[in-house]
């Protein structure tokens, strides 16, 4: 699950990460209030930035400095309410410009191959990770903490070092081993700071002075440990959350949308997208990945369906279910109860092998569905049928 | 031979007396898979099965009283990263997790304690491993099998099932199956599977089902383009259709970055060799190809 900038900035000043002070705002008078504050506090220059959970803002014109509280307002005006890759921008943040020195890139990630946290730093602070990945790989420094003990001391300096920030070594070492403990104790997959940077600071007593800071912070959580943690369930962002994937978590049912007209009820990751990829080669579109998970009952097989059928352009239902754990009557008996209730007449393709498959052909034939004996021939006559059904309303 | 399970296997079960647990276990049993023992903590002394399994408190009871050397664990998620290391620790060898949802950081810290002690942990998230007409352990239906010579290993469930029933119903029979889980963090790899095959005399021919995410695949068909070319192989990847940034039901299956994309796979194992089916009912016609017998 990815959250918002503001909440990840939270996670990370919970472990003692230097942050600076940020405000998020819903509303153009919330962006004045908060730019006023941030310029009496000293600020110069207020970054206003469009909160969403897809990549690219700075890019979509979401992300814009204001001189002055009139334009700190009027930027707010813009971006609230904008559309940044589909999804509408409701909340913004607002911090005083920071005046950078030199930016740089650490994030911890979950390594599969070698099955660790890893940390990355880069130098190249602020840009693309991924570009400087595949342009100069030997710009990232790598450095594995340790399964159990984490982020050691020397491992946090050795990082620091490589990155040359010498000059900054309490400070980064801090940031390092904060960054990781932030990414243990959340249970997270990624915890990415973009551009952790060095900035000019004007104080009253000290004077000018350059401290290293977390300008930008991404984190997604892994969906598994939500549960055990207080709290992080609430920093789900149900804005941009559409409302189908809303209900398709509450029925413990894996489920996402796609632009085809076949909609397709499979038990399994695997299978499932094996399915969809069988539908695109007998010349069809899928309209949706849905997997049903092991052992589904009948209400469940109900609600999946009550799910694709939600999705105005599905012209025709594959099912195809592998019987392991779920039992074929069990599923049988969803479809025909769900067909009884269907709010739109769909075609309906099933194909139901394994575990008590004899019992729910039965069931099957008795109430007139169409059924399949293979996968393949499955997707050609679930293809089929949505072609005739666009042919009918034609 | 086959690999990891056999007629020698002497399986403990723990989460034996829940629903998941009693419900496999049965099946492991019919299918003649020897269960030596159960755990269960708090109901060490009770029978499970009909009275026909002893179940104990710890794993490490079953070991010195039945001689359990192959665990499987129905532990619901919050308790199956301690049931991993616990079985570890009383020197299980070969450990299968079927259970699914476990927090990846849980399972780095698990493998660095299953790694302390040499044992193999196989998932988690998996569907478990089947040496046909002697041992099935975890949740493959025993049905779908027919003993051979095919090497078989998935990151999938159901996946692995539709494909092993083409294989099955095309007469192609299979030395062992291994499911090896969906997670981003598993015990065992594709490679490690392959590595197994490889020193498996009764092994004489590998179908290797892969999916979108990682790069365990591309890595699997380097080792097989060194290691494997005297080996007949064929494969099959899902998630030719999936969309990039969309994780796809398992935790480990979503593209990123460009990274992890079907087409990536299937050019991968194409250099090295393999012949990639565009459907699991392929399987057997390529497998036929590379000159696989009966």
């Amino acid at each position: 699950m990815k959250i918002q900038e503001a909440d990840a900035k939270r996670l990370l000043v919970a472990q003692g990460l230097p942050v600076p002070p940020w405000e998020v705002a819903r509303t153009p008078e919330e962006v004045r209030a908060a730019a006023d504050r941030s310029f009496a506090a000293g600020a110069e220059q207020v970054v206003v930035k469009a909160q969403v959970l897809v990549g690219g803002r700075g890019k979509a014109g979401g992300v814009k400095l204001a001189a002055n509280a009139d334009e700190a307002e009027r930027i707010g005006r813009e971006i609230l309410g904008m559309e940044i890759k589909g999804i509408t921008v409701r909340k913004v943040l607002v911090a005083a410009a920071a005046d950078i020195v030199r930016e740089f890139y650490l994030a911890a990630v979950l390594d599969r191959a070698a099955r660790k946290v890893l940390l990355m730093g880069s130098a190249e602070g602020g840009v693309e990770i991924e570009q400087v990945a595949a342009e100069r790989p030997e710009a990232i420094v790598r450095v594995h903490a340790h399964p159990i003990a984490g982020l050691l001391d020397w491992q946090a300096r050795q990082m620091a070092f490589a990155l040359g920030l010498a000059g900054h070594l309490k400070e980064a070492v801090g940031i390092a081993k904060g960054l990781v403990a932030a990414m243990i104790a959340n249970d997270a997959d990624l915890v990415e700071i973009n551009p952790l940077a060095i900035v000019r600071e004007k104080h009253a007593s000290e004077g000018v002075i350059e401290r290293l800071v977390c300008l930008d912070a991404k984190v997604s959580l892994d969906d598994s440990a939500l549960a055990r943690h207080a709290g992080l369930e609430d920093l789900r962002d149900l804005d941009e959350e559409d409302p189908t994937d809303r209900a398709a978590r509450a029925e413990g049912i894996s489920f996402i949308k796609l632009d085809g007209t076949i909609g397709c009820m499979v038990n399994g990751a695997g299978l499932a997208m094996t399915t969809m990829d069988l539908v695109k080669r007998a010349g069809g579109e899928p309209a949706n990945f849905l997997d049903i998970g092991g052992g589904a009952r009948a209400d469940k097989v109900a609600a999946a369906m009550r799910l694709i059928l939600e999705d105005p352009n599905v012209e025709a239902i594959l099912v195809n279910i592998f019987g392991g754990i779920t039992r074929g009557d069990e599923v049988a008996h969803g479809l025909i109860e769900a067909r009884a209730m269907q709010s739109r007449e769909v075609p309906m393709v099933v194909r139901i092998v394994g575990t008590n498959a004899e019992e729910a052909g039965r069931l099957l034939r008795e109430a007139r569905f169409e059924t399949a004996a293979s996968l393949d021939d499955a997707a050609r006559k679930a293809v089929a049928a949505a072609r005739s059904a666009q042919g009918v309303r034609a | 031979m086959s690999i990891l399970v056999d007629s020698n296997t002497r399986l403990v079960v723990q989460g034996i007396t829940g629903r998941e647990g009693e419900f496999h276990s049965r099946a492991m049993l019919e299918y003649g898979t020897r269960i030596v023992a159960g755990v269960t903590p708090g109901k060490g002394g009770q029978r499970a099965l009909d009275g026909a399994v002893p179940v104990y408190d710890t794993v490490a009871q079953a070991v010195g009283e039945q001689g359990a050397d192959t665990s499987v664990i129905y532990v619901p998620a919050a308790g199956a990263p301690d049931a991993i290391m616990e079985a570890a620790s009383a020197g299980i060898a070969t450990i299968f997790c079927i259970t699914e949802g476990i927090p990846a950081l849980e399972m780095v810290r698990a493998l660095e304690v299953v790694r302390e002690t040499g044992a193999r942990l196989i998932g988690p998230n998996c569907p478990g491993a089947t040496s046909p007409g002697k041992a099935k352990v975890g949740i493959i239906p025993g049905s779908v099998h027919r003993p051979g010579t095919v090497g078989v290993v998935s990151r999938s469930g159901t996946l692995t099932y539709e494909a092993v029933q083409a294989m099955t119903d095309a007469g192609i029979g299979q030395s062992t199956c291994v499911g090896i889980g969906g997670d981003p963090i598993i015990g065992t790899s594709f490679t490690d599977v392959l590595r197994l095959f490889r020193d498996d005399p009764e092994t004489t021919a590998i179908v290797l089902i892969g999916e979108i995410g990682g790069a365990a695949e591309e890595e699997a068909a380097a080792f097989a383009g060194e290691h494997l070319r005297e080996m007949p192989m064929a494969a099959f990847i899902a998630g030719r259709t999936a969309p990039e940034g969309k994780r796809m039901g398992h935790a480990g299956a979503i593209i990123s970055g460009g990274a992890g994309t079907a087409a990536g796979k299937v050019a991968a194992l194409e250099a090295a060799g393999i012949a990639v089916a565009e459907s699991p009912t392929e399987i057997p016609t390529l497998l036929r190809a590379a000159g696989v017998g009966g």
